[in-house]
């Protein structure tokens, strides 16, 4: 496999009793690339991304994430990605500074290292004033941008987010895009799913999974082509619309 | 209570606003949520709040539907007022509030019936207003409520908020975290319900849900910036917008931003969109400087504003 390639699957297969939740998915991703993983509320992206993060088996098929196998290797996966999500990603009952040296423990980074690259974070993010604030006090778009720079803070080579602008407004979920290509230039891919088919314009290349199966995967631009649409909004809609399964 | 026969849908004047709010202040100690909030809502009329976390859209709802009090101002729902006849407006309106507060331990069925009766309604009475969401559910109607997905347990809080026929519907951020098909579906039901005189009050995060309201009123730090048609709020945007292409999106952003003329530039989906600060601004000149910058397939052209664009310009100002 080349170096460029972060992410490789093979016929990735989830199962629960009868119910296939990820079916045969096939797909590479490859370095510094922002890669948008959409599908309907149900379709298995939640599924599919707790196998590429080693948090649960696939009951067929293969993956390698950082050059790891998700199945023999889980620990080392975790190792070298970064996750946030919508739902969860920092503890509201710690303060700015702790939730980040909390993360840089468990990653691993030193203490001087911890301390130096915090106040660089703090001062990117204008939140120096709020180091001793509690998170759970913070507006919900400045969580985002924090746990989006905690999720990334001991350099992974690839981050997961999962819906991070979910309830976010229109002007803040653009400084966190910027985070994002900012992340994506420095060579850090980025794994992203998220409901606004805007962002999803914002990818380099984008999948569309419908039902357990990856549908659709190119570029935005090619994806509107071959959809015969003009936004992503209508690609989405045309695939979405075939799904048999509900929630 | 007799629950089955003593229920009777709140009567309304039509000709009247559905919801008053005048001057309305919140603070939370010294946090001001709300400055001096007033509009009114026409019954049948969905209303769209749009603003950033934070700015008050939360407070204002809790505010409408009784469950806390303002400092100073008047708010009125059906000609009740929210403090004195509290009881009054708790019968008329329905709430969905942003975070899920159904019975997570109770069966979708179980929370549905609960509704109805806390209201002394039944399902089947009012079954016609939930009918198209509720057989959504049915398969699953003995599952508990916390053990539904995320765009079910939307479904059945819309339900609940609907089942005893409110005259008023308040829905803060209803489609956070739904997909794109799910949040038309959910959209074209409150077109439906729009049709049988049910007046809602809606907030979102989605430009493309602020289209959809009759009006819109865009707030920030505890103030209403405008109230007006998505229309005519549009046709207000009073500065050329132009929009921007390259094969490097990334550093075009901050290219366009160090450029003199350029004034507000944001991403907006495949493009750049910006406004300038001379009348008299000039493309070529534009594309040339970004060529020299190593920028191929330059793209540059003057665009209609939507409300998203809108709301980047009211946002800055």
């Amino acid at each position: 496999m080349s170096e460029d390639i972060v992410i490789y699957t093979k016929n990735l297969t989830k199962k629960f009793g009868s119910f296939t939740a990820v079916d045969n998915i096939n797909f590479e991703v490859h370095r510094g690339e922002i890669f948008g993983f959409l599908g309907a509320n149900g379709a298995g992206k939640t599924t599919a991304m707790r196998m590429l993060c080693g948090l649960s088996k696939p009951t067929s098929g293969e993956g390698y994430v950082a050059g790891f196998d998700i199945r023999k290797q889980p620990e080392k996966i975790k190792q070298s990605i970064g996750y946030m999500s919508q739902k969860f990603s920092l503890y509201e009952d710690l303060k700015v500074w702790e939730n980040i040296r909390l993360y840089a423990g468990i990653y691993g980074m030193k203490d001087h290292h911890i301390a130096e690259k915090t106040e660089d974070l703090l001062e990117k993010l204008h939140f120096t004033k709020e180091r001793n604030t509690l998170v759970a006090s913070l507006p919900l778009g400045w969580k985002q941008k924090l746990a989006f720079s905690v999720s990334i803070f001991h350099e992974p080579k690839i981050v997961f987010l999962d819906e991070p602008t979910g309830g976010v407004d229109p002007a803040t979920r653009r400084q966190f895009w910027e985070m994002i290509y900012e992340a994506a230039d420095r060579g850090i891919t980025i794994f992203v799913t998220t409901h606004y088919m805007d962002e999803a314009e914002y990818c380099n290349r984008v999948s569309i999974m419908v039902d357990g199966r990856i549908d659709a995967l190119d570029t935005p631009h090619n994806l509107k082509e071959q959809f015969n649409a003009h936004s992503m909004d209508q690609v989405f809609r045309r695939l979405a619309r075939k799904a048999e399964r509900k929630e | 209570m007799d629950r089955n026969n003593n229920y009777q849908s709140p009567t309304v004047d039509y000709r009247l606003p559905a919801v008053v709010v005048e001057n309305v202040h919140k603070s939370y100690g010294s946090v001001q949520a709300l400055r001096g909030v007033s509009f009114e809502v026409e019954r049948g009329e969905i209303f769209g709040i749009i603003g950033p976390d934070g700015a008050g859209k939360t407070s204002l709802f809790r505010i409408m539907a009784t469950l806390i009090l303002a400092q100073e101002g008047i708010c009125t729902v059906d000609e009740f007022d929210v403090v004195k006849d509290y009881k009054q407006v708790r019968k008329r309106i329905g709430y969905m509030p942003g975070r899920f507060s159904l019975y997570q331990d109770m069966s979708v069925e179980e929370n549905l019936t609960f509704f109805s009766a806390v209201f002394g309604t039944t399902i089947r009475e009012n079954y016609h207003l939930i009918g198209d969401i509720y057989r959504q559910l049915e398969p699953f109607k003995n599952r508990r409520a916390g053990n539904l997905s995320g765009g079910m347990k939307q479904k059945l809080a819309l339900c609940c908020a609907l089942i005893h026929k409110p005259s008023v519907l308040f829905l803060d951020e209803p489609t956070t975290g739904v997909d794109p098909v799910s949040r038309k579906e959910f959209w074209e039901m409150l077109k439906r319900l729009q049709k049988q005189d049910i007046t809602v009050i809606v907030s979102t995060p989605y430009m493309d849900e602020a289209n959809l309201c009759d009006r819109i009123a865009l707030i920030k730090s505890g103030r209403f910036m405008t109230i007006d048609t998505p229309y005519n709020i549009i046709n207000s945007f009073d500065t050329p917008l132009w929009s921007a292409k390259s094969d490097r999106m990334f550093r075009l952003l901050g290219d366009l931003r160090q450029y003199t003329a350029v004034d507000n530039c944001y991403v907006s989906s495949e493009f750049h969109h910006f406004t300038v600060r001379e009348n008299d601004f000039d493309p070529k000149t534009l594309a040339v400087q970004l060529m020299e910058k190593g920028h191929e397939n330059i793209r540059i052209e003057q665009i209609e504003p939507t409300i998203e664009d809108c709301y980047m310009h009211l946002a800055k100002n």
